[in-house]
């Protein structure tokens, strides 16, 4: 049986497991089923625990623990002289294993011509489908036959074991129902499970991407020392030629630069923009208006990036390049910071206007009305008592754009450039970080050289900039919550 | 503001005051509408200058729509339309030429819950002067805050940290550091709406204190939910119910000689 087969019983048997828990519980209470210590939901989801867990446990472990045995005995049974070359160990086991895909299609007679050396296994494959790249080696053979068995019979442990589980796991809850048992705790605890595992898996992936990424800038800082990364001015990383051993220069600068200067024109659109669409919003807007206009300011989150990346580049880059640059005499490339800035602002602006709109919005009413009795207009109580009790979230607000604005690649690659630039005139043509870490990861590459292993140094050092922002403007909005309280 | 006289369905009972009083705020024939729902049916009733004028009547009787008509409150709530007339020194204070601006500035608001905002002592009191343009240099406000704290019976207790934000006072402070807020303006009148129904009975005893002290120079209108509290700081009692005016007259002529039944019923705690 496969493992959808296996899934399907486990989940028929388990079903048929609730409906006898439920209905041996409503036996055992009789008419009265105040002597029960749960209600019969309780029971049968008790029998369905005990029916489909344990099965599912060892479903999903033994599905982990295949792949790693069939590799184990792959290498058990090749040959000396292949295990002796470890770079092409891999190569050799895949092919293997297409072998024993190949075996697996072939009929006894076919199979009894190959071992007896009538026929080329090749041409049998082919003929079912399976065009193999070369000729199959007979240590091959021994090595797919032996993985064919090892395979079938795991997967035949696995059906054995899966069916014994559910067996055992219905028989033992069923039995053990009585009208004493605390069905409703194994419930509670296995939600308390699943909820744990489902955070788990959130953070345990964070963790592993962090180390990961960790792992390889560290093998790239055995190579480029990281004062002359952090603190070079010129990045010219070379690309690798296959056996050259030469290094080009790996500058941050020019890139953290590139980064923080598009992300200061971002935010000096968006900032604005968004803190006043949010005032009206959230203290001016009738609430028909509100309801209209500010699902369609949040479409502006919608909108992939990749479309504003065009839009950057066929309208807006070539209009400030004309209009802009060319009279200023300050460039003529339609890729610049202006445009990068001009279009991420745009697309960061629901960031800061709907959490703005918010935080606003969160504002005790009792302080507006304090001040207006007071006789203060509605701006002035803006400006003078809603703005600065929402100033920390607010700030908040605009430093979770800025790490969207850090972050972004798309926009920047297709409006301001891939040339790494340090410059100070806005009409240039630069790039991010983001964008040169798909640069050094795009083509073909081998991932021990420095010009890859770079995008991992980038990766955690962006990483970095953008948990650092990310914790400032959690503990603001946090100490920002107990202002007014 | 039509100029509708249509007929009050029944008369509110009036006693007039033994020592005549002039009239600061004159309302007659007030209607207010939530959207469908009437909430007062036809409010008329004059309030004297310098005296503490109570509210009082059962939750939703209308005495605090009332009440937020006075300084156009009501304005900022969506769907309210307020009718009749409601003049302030013979001025319609519903005039379209009325800057309401400056109504407020003449009529100081004290809320059911203390709201501070969340700035220094100081500059809660600053707030309405600041905005008024009140104090010519920084030693005149320095001096308007200082009086309106000492008016408000506060300044001794907090002239070591007028710096530290109003939120950190205690509840009574707080409430007592809003009437110093509105008091700093100098109103003619103040509006409190259910002033110490947050605070406990020893703060509530000092706010009380404190309304009998400003009588001297501001016309108050208080809502209260205690009747006790309404005998003790009140010289003129309004009984609301069910959106009409029932019965006005002299405090101690409302609670020991009501003239109407359901006054009557109220006051001695038979419903509401």
């Amino acid at each position: 049986m496969g493992p959808l087969w296996l899934l399907a019983l486990i989940a028929g048997l388990s079903f048929f497991g609730f409906v006898l828990g439920h209905w041996k519980s409503v036996v055992l209470s009789g008419k009265g089923r105040s002597t029960l210590a749960a209600r019969p939901g309780y029971y049968g989801a008790y029998v369905l625990i005990w029916t489909a867990l344990p099965a599912l446990l060892i479903l999903v472990a033994l599905s982990i623990a295949k792949p790693l045995l069939v590799e184990h005995t792959v290498r058990a049974n090749l040959p000396e002289q292949v295990l002796a070359n470890p770079t092409q160990l891999s190569l050799e086991v895949s092919g293997v294993e297409q072998v024993a895909a190949g075996l697996k299609l072939a009929s006894a007679e076919e199979l009894e011509n190959i071992r007896i050396g009538v026929v080329t296994a090749r041409s049998v494959f082919a003929r079912h489908g399976l065009p193999l790249g070369e000729d199959v080696k007979p240590y091959q053979l021994i090595a797919a036959s032996a993985l064919n068995l090892v395979a079938d019979g795991l997967d035949t442990a696995v059906d054995i074991a899966v069916v014994a589980a559910l067996a055992f796991g219905l028989i033992f809850a069923f039995v053990r129902i009585k009208p004493r048992l605390r069905a409703r705790n194994l419930v509670e605890n296995t939600i308390l499970a699943l909820l744990i595992g489902a955070s788990s898996v959130a953070i345990l992936t964070t963790i592993g991407i962090v180390l990961s990424l960790l792992f390889q800038a560290l093998q790239f800082f055995s190579m480029v020392s990281p004062i002359s990364f952090y603190f070079g001015t010129v990045w010219d990383p070379r690309f690798a030629a296959a056996g050259s051993s030469e290094s080009g220069q790996f500058g941050f600068l020019p890139l953290f630069w590139g980064t923080i200067y598009i992300s200061f024109f971002a935010m000096l659109v968006a900032v604005p923009i968004g803190l006043f669409s949010a005032v009206y919003m959230a203290e001016y807007a009738t609430s028909r208006v509100r309801s209209v206009a500010k699902p369609l300011i949040e479409i502006l989150a919608g909108i992939p990036t990749i479309v504003y990346g065009f839009f950057a580049l066929t309208t807006v880059g070539p209009l400030v390049r004309d209009f802009v640059a060319v009279p200023l005499g300050l460039g003529n490339s339609g890729n610049n910071v202006i445009t990068a800035g001009l279009v991420m602002g745009i697309m960061i602006i629901p960031y800061v206007s709907s959490l703005s709109d918010d935080i606003f919005t969160a504002v005790p009413r009792s302080l507006r009305d304090g001040s207006l009795a007071l006789g203060a207009t509605r701006s002035e109580t803006m400006r003078q008592v809603i703005l600065p009790a929402a100033l920390p979230g607010v700030v908040g607000a605009v430093l979770l754009a800025m790490s969207r604005a850090i972050g972004e690649t798309m926009i920047v690659v297709l409006a301001a450039g891939v040339a790494a630039n340090a410059s100070l005139n806005p009409f240039a043509e630069m790039t991010t970080i983001t964008v040169k870490i798909v640069n050094q990861l795009t083509g073909d590459l081998e991932f021990t050289s420095p010009q890859t292993l770079v995008a991992f140094a980038l990766g955690i050092t962006l990483f970095v900039i953008t948990l650092g922002l990310n914790v400032l403007a959690l503990t603001i909005v946090r100490k920002y919550r107990e202002q007014y309280e | 503001m039509s100029a509708v006289q249509s007929v009050t369905p029944f008369e509110t009972v009036r006693t007039p005051d033994p020592a005549s009083r002039p009239t600061k705020i004159h309302t007659a024939n007030v209607k207010v509408t939530y959207g469908q729902k009437q909430a007062l049916h036809g409010v008329s009733i004059d309030i004297a200058e310098k005296a503490v004028t109570a509210f009082i009547g059962p939750s939703g009787c209308g005495k605090s729509t009332f009440l937020r008509c006075i300084n156009r409150m009501n304005d900022s709530i969506a769907g309210a339309r307020v009718e009749g007339t409601i003049k302030l020194d013979d001025q319609n204070i519903y005039d379209p030429d009325l800057d309401v601006v400056e109504l407020r500035a003449r009529v100081g608001m004290v809320f059911q819950k203390p709201n501070p905002f969340p700035k220094s002592i100081f500059d809660n009191v600053a707030y309405g002067p600041r905005i008024h343009g009140l104090a010519r240099s920084k030693a005149d406000l320095e001096e308007i805050v200082v009086t309106s704290l000492q008016k408000a019976s506060l300044f001794n207790e907090v002239k070591d940290r007028l710096a530290e934000p109003g939120t950190g006072l205690s509840g009574g402070q707080q409430q007592r550091l809003c009437i110093a807020r509105a008091i700093a303006v100098s109103p003619e009148v103040i509006l409190m709406d259910e002033p110490c129904s947050a605070l406990d009975p020893i703060a509530t005893a000092k706010v009380e204190e404190l309304i009998d002290e400003l009588r001297a120079n501001f016309t108050i209108v208080i809502v209260t939910h205690s009747m006790q509290q309404a005998a003790r700081v009140s010289q003129r009692t309004a009984f609301f119910h069910l959106g009409h005016l029932i019965e006005e007259g002299p405090t101690d002529h409302v609670f020991t000689n009501p003239l109407e039944q359901r006054t009557q019923d109220y006051i001695t705690g038979r419903f509401g």
